[in-house]
């Protein structure tokens, strides 16, 4: 009856196919691509510091007054320094103090941070003396303040982390305290306050938590920026110590020789960079996950 | 108006206090008796005792720092340990060719970096927009004594475009002291351009959204005016500021620049100074920096009236 009689509707043009939800993990990647570029790239490394000893290297300390200078080639991939290091393994080692200053800055100081920036932003009376101190280190330039800081101290890996961590203490404060005063304003807060919940509670379990998003892409812009500092101030003479292969260092030795030797340069600015933009590309991927809001304005 | 501005200016009173109070202590905190120092190795201790009396490096601390802001404030900033020069004389020496590279840097960045973010905002998820805001995640990420190689090797090396190194005063032509420039102010304005690029892209997309645009739009005004005119002008506000903010990036990629390209400014003295541990010089130039990074960022905050009338005091 249906096929002789009563008309079939047609079939619809495909002209909207049907939105396939994608759930867990890979679907998660495949919307945000920067996540998935950044963070595969930073695993890399991140791979390539831990099992440095595994990948072909040597000891990266090794002198081979002999080896002065060869370019790249079969036995050196990255060539040798003025020393006769072999420059692919001091690179692939050198990925292990970036990350470790880098890593360790961005946890310091979202923590120290985060610590400020809520006695601040809840304390009126220590507010205004901790903003006034907040305000004065933040016109100190970060890399100034860096160097400066080092200059009391000698090279180490720790001291470093020390310095940048100061530095970058001021800005995460000043954000986390933004973001609280914001926050106490909102109808549950006053709910909370009304229900009879005393402040540190107020402050772990209704303030704290809705500052972890903001918190978490400000902490990847620091390790950013912390690993350009840590070669900053090795490249100019105030970082890690000269016997710790870091990429600054690795330039540091080869600036005198840039000229005619470019690649002793040029391979540890290229992991660095590389590094860096993983960090930052992973940053902007959180920020737009994380923050709808605040992704459509930057 | 005249109110707001004397309030301004007294509001960066405690803020200098903090830099004068971080710089002081770093002298003081330093390892080393500065008098022990000055005596030399053969002084007994009862000449130590008696140049330390003579330094006044017997009086507590806050004496010594109230001490210390006295003579800052009458343009004393010491004398360096290791020229033995006051250290006023040697940032005058080095003066010039950080405030040139500073100045070109940031003509030349603010000119590339607002027309790109206007039009990244414009063309908002083309693909203009994308390779412009993937350029700007490049600048971020690039370190400036890298781009500065980079270049130095390419048109300097390679090309023979431009001199490697080096700086020339204006005083010897325009043309010599801006050639030298060229390639230093492009490395350091990289990352600055980036972040004045998104942050104008950012103000411009949230301003173009705005029913007066729409009307303009009606009216029949062109693309470029409602751009430059009618928009651009509304988002000037967290563009200047970010301008104001970025000069730190500024200041600290000039200590980096001037090492990669042998410029003999404030910059490679500070990595001289503290290369040798020669904290008077440290102290003043911290403390140089930091006002000047202050003084911008009033007069930044003073132009907010001029560019938004609707900002009132």
């Amino acid at each position: 009856m249906t096929a002789a009689g009563a008309a079939v509707a047609p079939d619809l043009p495909d002209l909207l196919p049907a939105v396939k939800p994608r759930h867990g993990i890979l679907g998660f990647l495949r919307r945000h691509p920067t996540i998935a570029a950044g963070g595969a790239l930073l695993i890399a490394m991140l791979m390539m510091a831990v099992f440095a000893p595994y990948l072909g290297t040597v000891d990266p300390t090794a002198l081979a007054p002999a080896r002065r200078l060869r370019p790249p080639s079969a036995d050196h991939w990255f060539g040798t320094d003025m020393l006769g290091r072999d420059l692919y393994s001091r690179v692939i080692y050198g990925a292990r103090v970036s990350l470790i200053v880098g890593f360790a800055v961005a946890t310091l100081a979202s923590v120290f941070g985060l610590a400020i920036g809520l006695f601040g932003g809840f304390i009126r009376w220590a507010d205004a003396l901790l903003m006034r101190v907040m305000d004065g280190l933040m016109s100190i330039p970060p890399i100034l303040l860096a160097v400066a800081l080092m200059a009391l101290t000698r090279g180490s890996v720790g001291n470093v982390i020390v310095a940048i961590t100061i530095a970058e203490i001021p800005r995460v404060s000043r954000l986390v305290r933004g973001v609280v005063l914001s926050l106490r304003e909102q109808p549950y807060v006053d709910a909370a306050v009304a229900a009879g919940t005393r402040t540190p509670m107020i402050i772990l379990r209704h303030i704290l938590p809705n500052t972890l998003a903001p918190m978490t892409v400000q902490a990847t812009y620091i390790c950013a920026s912390a690993m350009i500092v840590e070669a900053i101030l090795s490249f100019i003479g105030a970082g890690t110590p000269p016997t710790i292969p870091s990429w600054g260092n690795i330039m540091a030795e080869g600036r005198a020789l840039w000229q005619v030797k470019p690649y002793i340069v040029f391979f540890p600015a290229v992991f660095l960079s590389l590094t860096v933009l993983a960090v930052n590309l992973l940053g902007d991927g959180l920020r737009d996950a994380l923050d709808p809001r605040l992704a459509k304005r930057l | 108006m005249l109110a707001h501005v004397v309030r301004r200016v007294i509001a960066t009173i405690p803020v200098m206090g903090v830099v004068a109070l971080f710089v002081f202590s770093l002298l003081y905190i330093a390892p080393g008796d500065p008098a022990a120092i000055i005596a030399g190795d053969q002084a007994t201790p009862a000449d130590v005792e008696r140049i330390r009396q003579s330094l006044r490096l017997d009086r507590p601390f806050l004496i010594r720092f109230g001490e210390w802001v006295w003579q800052i404030l009458h343009g004393d900033l010491g004398t360096s340990i290791f020229t033995n020069l006051p250290v006023t004389t040697m940032i005058a020496q080095r003066f010039e060719p950080t405030l040139s590279l500073m100045v070109v840097t940031l003509c030349f960045a603010v000119a590339i970096a607002v027309p790109v973010g206007v039009l990244a905002a414009w063309k908002a998820g083309t693909w203009i927009d994308r390779s412009i805001m993937a350029f700007a995640v490049f600048g971020f990420s690039v370190p400036v004594f890298v781009i500065g190689y980079l270049l130095a090797y390419v048109f300097a090396l390679e090309l023979e475009w431009l001199p490697v190194q080096g700086y020339t005063p204006i005083a010897d032509g325009i043309w010599p002291w801006f050639e030298n420039l060229i390639l230093p102010a492009v490395a350091l304005g990289c990352v600055y351009i980036a972040l004045i690029a998104r942050i104008t892209r950012a103000s411009m997309l949230e301003v173009l959204q705005q029913d007066y645009i729409r009307t303009a739009r009606a009216k029949g005004i062109g693309q470029r005016g409602i751009l430059f005119v009618h928009a651009l002008k509304n988002a000037a506000v967290p563009i200047v500021t970010v301008i104001g903010i970025g000069i730190a990036l500024l200041i600290g990629g000039a200590v980096v620049t001037e090492s990669v390209f042998a410029i003999p400014g404030l910059g490679r003295l500070t990595v001289d100074a503290i290369l040798r541990r020669d904290y008077p010089v440290i102290q003043g130039l911290v403390l140089l920096f930091s006002f000047a990074y202050v003084l911008v960022n009033l007069a930044i905050d003073l132009l907010y009236t001029v560019l938004d009338p609707r900002i009132r005091y």
